[in-house]
């Protein structure tokens, strides 16, 4: 007890500890009637359960771990129940995998659970570490229909309740909406891809050097024709991809897509080259839709209302686009005939487009993280 | 049009570095010798086995109150020596039958009274210490806690009180180490120093009261101002050999003080894994200005998210300042501060509190701290300092 005693003094000055306390992370994602679901539970906390070091040398190799994936599925499957309505789910384990969190290595369970029916509410009874360790909690993150939610497991509350109504169609078609305008204001490479396209429509080529446009409604007819090849080719793609009848890897989507930026920038400095910008934009266009299909998927499209939200989604994705021509076509038609339009704004921006250009093409097509973080 | 290449990249880069936050994915390793995860123990230490003899009691028979005491202690023990606070609740699962009783067996209340302290649950753990010491008013682990508690609560005079009940109950040196850190902030630094520099010569001291006690020597002298006097102390407390997390971050924030900061780095090179330390290593790294600083500055902002995430704030004390210092947001900071201060009144949640009032320029938000110095004749000279200069502020 002589040294509890100086222990107790000291526990208030812990500068902050090594680590958290013992959480786990669960996923969840409601589909009709099954449950897609992962699990990240630290290797710490599997060792203290049910004992991990084989050899007993105070570390955990990935040979030690792949030999107790069935003991792990054994013991922390049964301790997560999920049930929908008096109905209590099958869960199968799909795959074991590792990943990293903040306080250390974790086994990542992915399972699949059916419940003999379409899902409405969904209860979880979540008993995995309470009886080793009482201060540990179980972090919820369910997903159902492009809409998340979080709960926080622990030992005084271990079961919880959540209803899967359906949403209204409404609700979720804006909710799709919405998402794609965030997509396209906050996917750069799509915001840069149609600025530099957009840079020369309030110019025209004559005599080998720019001059500005005439009249409004013809730059309006050449900005249109621009923005609807561009929509119809992602549309296009978009769909198919979205629809599972195209895939292509995302490394080739995302690598074309920074080449497509780059050569639209180019295009701006060597105009001989391209005198059919809506050309330019509906092949690549094609491409950029594979990137937005990307996205969707990550959002997890509802299988039961597919259509309405990829139709959704593109609605935003327009409306998205429309704000940025809204924004720029007045002001760029505004200032078209000073000085530093052709200079300082169509050369000077595209030469930074390429060059941002550049550094994304490197980066996705060698696989390269070429900033410090 | 070199210019512009190079506007260019870097606003390419600028871009790039706030979208290009990249997410791991679960892998397959693919090597069988892949280690993973290093754990606190291996099997052999005497410490593991002993902790699996007393789990494998407690499998037989969870109302072992022996064992389970045993068991709960050593967990508690381990936590503080690992910086792990798994083993907190590790010990907690083990008191589960006594938990939540109305009347527990005072050794659980005792136990439970620690964890709560651990938890930042200050009220309730002196509830319970108030429990034992009715039954067993004698019990020196119980009034030794709760002077700490109400030490860090800045109830001085009921902390010192507290601590005048171990005069017959244990050794001298625990007497004098539990008056003299609240003498040490209470404006008696040179009373304390004179009797802590004796306990410090007896030669009964174990490994673990020795750095204590040297800490606490240091820590007083460095808040007098007497730079080389800390020095030796530290160098008394590192010479014990004993590993404790709170004597290297004592010593972390003396280098920091002294702009030492290639100490820091040689101090803490390998301890990023505690976010205290790893803070500090930070702290440095940002003087310097080393690549590294980058890294750790992300790192931590992720282990703070992580446990804002699952709904605890017992490290707010660090994130503020990780917010003040690092991140440079003394609006955000100052809140996170205040709330420290709401919960822990030591020298360093004043000063973190102090360093985000003067940096928003907010004296209001100070005023609890100024209090505090005058009512307590606070010795420090740093925070003296900073009271000055938020006194004389022109805002």
């Amino acid at each position: 007890m002589r040294t509890l005693l100086v222990i107790a003094w000291l526990l208030l000055s812990v500068p902050a500890w090594a680590h958290k306390p013992s959480d786990s992370y669960l996923s969840l994602s409601v589909h009709n009637d099954r449950v897609e679901g992962q699990w990240d539970i630290a290797l710490r906390d599997l060792d203290n359960a049910i004992g991990l070091d084989r050899d007993g040398n105070g570390r955990l190799t990935w040979g030690e771990v792949r030999e107790t994936h069935g003991e792990i599925g054994a013991y922390a499957l049964p301790r997560l129940v999920l049930s929908a309505g008096t109905q209590t789910c099958t869960t199968q384990l799909l795959d074991q995998l590792i990943d990293h969190h903040t306080d250390g290595a974790y086994s990542v369970l992915r399972f699949r659970s059916g419940c003999g029916g379409p899902i409405e509410g969904l209860r979880v009874d979540y008993q995995l570490l309470f009886d080793t360790d009482a201060q540990h909690k179980g972090l919820l993150r369910l997903t159902h229909g492009g809409q998340t939610r979080t709960a926080i497991f622990s030992k005084e509350s271990p079961a919880q309740e959540f209803s899967i109504a359906k949403r209204s169609l409404w609700a979720e078609g804006t909710q799709f909406i919405h998402e794609g305008i965030w997509h396209i204001w906050l996917g750069f490479d799509h915001v840069l891809f149609l600025l530099a396209l957009l840079l020369p429509t309030v110019l025209i080529r004559a005599e080998g050097r720019w001059q500005a446009a005439g009249d409004f409604s013809s730059v309006c007819w050449d900005v249109l024709g621009i923005i609807t090849a561009f929509t119809v080719a992602h549309s296009l793609t978009l769909s198919l991809a979205a629809l599972d009848i195209v895939q292509l890897p995302s490394r080739l989507v995302e690598s074309t897509i920074a080449a497509s930026v780059v050569l639209a920038g180019l295009g701006n400095l060597y105009p001989m080259m391209m005198s059919r910008r809506w050309v330019i934009a509906f092949g690549f266009g094609l491409i950029h839709g594979f990137g937005f299909a990307a996205v969707l998927a990550d959002l997890g499209l509802p299988q039961d209302s597919l259509l309405l939200s990829l139709i959704s989604f593109n609605v935003g994705v327009e409306l998205g686009q429309l704000a940025i021509v809204a924004a720029f076509l007045p002001l760029a038609y505004l200032i078209r005939r000073s000085w530093s339009y052709p200079r300082l704004v169509l050369t000077g921006g595209s030469l930074a487009v390429v060059a941002i250009a550049l550094v994304w093409f490197t980066e996705r097509a060698f696989d390269l993280q070429l900033l410090p973080l | 049009m070199i210019r512009l290449l190079t506007v260019g990249s870097v606003i390419g880069w600028l871009m790039l570095s706030q979208v290009g936050t990249t997410y791991a994915e679960p892998y397959r390793p693919t090597d069988d010798a892949q280690v993973l995860e290093r754990l606190s123990y291996k099997a052999t230490d005497p410490a593991a086995r002993e902790i699996e003899r007393l789990r494998a009691d407690l499998r037989n028979n969870p109302r072992h109150l022996e064992s389970a005491v045993k068991l709960a202690t050593r967990y508690i023990e381990q936590g503080r020596s690992e910086g792990d606070p798994r083993f907190l609740g590790q010990a907690q699962a083990v008191l589960t039958p006594w938990w939540n009783e109305p009347t527990p067996p005072p050794a659980t209340l005792l136990l439970r009274a620690m964890i709560r302290q651990n938890a930042h649950q200050f009220d309730q753990a002196l509830v319970d210490l108030d429990q034992v010491l009715d039954v067993q008013p004698t019990n020196a682990q119980a009034w030794l806690t709760k002077a700490s508690i109400l030490q860090v609560q800045a109830r001085y005079n009921e902390a010192r009180r507290a601590c005048q009940r171990l005069a017959r109950l244990a050794a001298s040196h625990v007497l004098l180490g539990c008056l003299s850190d609240i003498a040490g902030v209470t404006g008696q630094s040179a009373k304390s120093q004179e009797l802590l520099r004796q306990v410090l010569s007896a030669p009964t001291l174990s490994g673990r009261e020795r750095i204590w006690i040297a800490t606490i020597l240091a820590e007083t002298a460095a808040r007098a101002g007497a730079i080389r006097e800390a020095e030796e102390y530290f160098a008394e407390a590192f010479k014990v050999g004993i590993k404790d997390q709170y004597l290297l971050s004592a010593y972390a924030d003396y280098l920091l003080d002294q702009r030492r900061y290639q100490g820091v780095i040689s101090l803490l090179q390998s301890e990023t894994r505690s976010d205290g330390l790893l803070l500090r290593l930070a702290l440095a790294e940002q003087a310097l200005e080393l690549p590294a600083f980058q890294s750790h500055i992300a790192e931590l902002a992720a282990r703070f998210a992580a446990g804002r995430e699952r709904g605890t704030t017992v490290h707010i004390r660090e994130e503020a300042r990780f917010t003040l210092a690092l991140l440079r947001d003394a609006q955000w900071a100052l809140p996170l501060a205040q709330d420290n201060w709401n919960v822990q009144r030591e020298p360093a949640d004043a000063r973190i509190l102090l360093e985000c009032a003067l940096t928003d320029k907010n004296r209001a938000a100070a005023q609890p701290v100024l209090d505090w110095l005058n009512r307590n004749h606070v010795e420090d000279f740093r925070l003296r300092q900073l009271a000055r200069q938020i006194q004389e502020a022109p805002f």
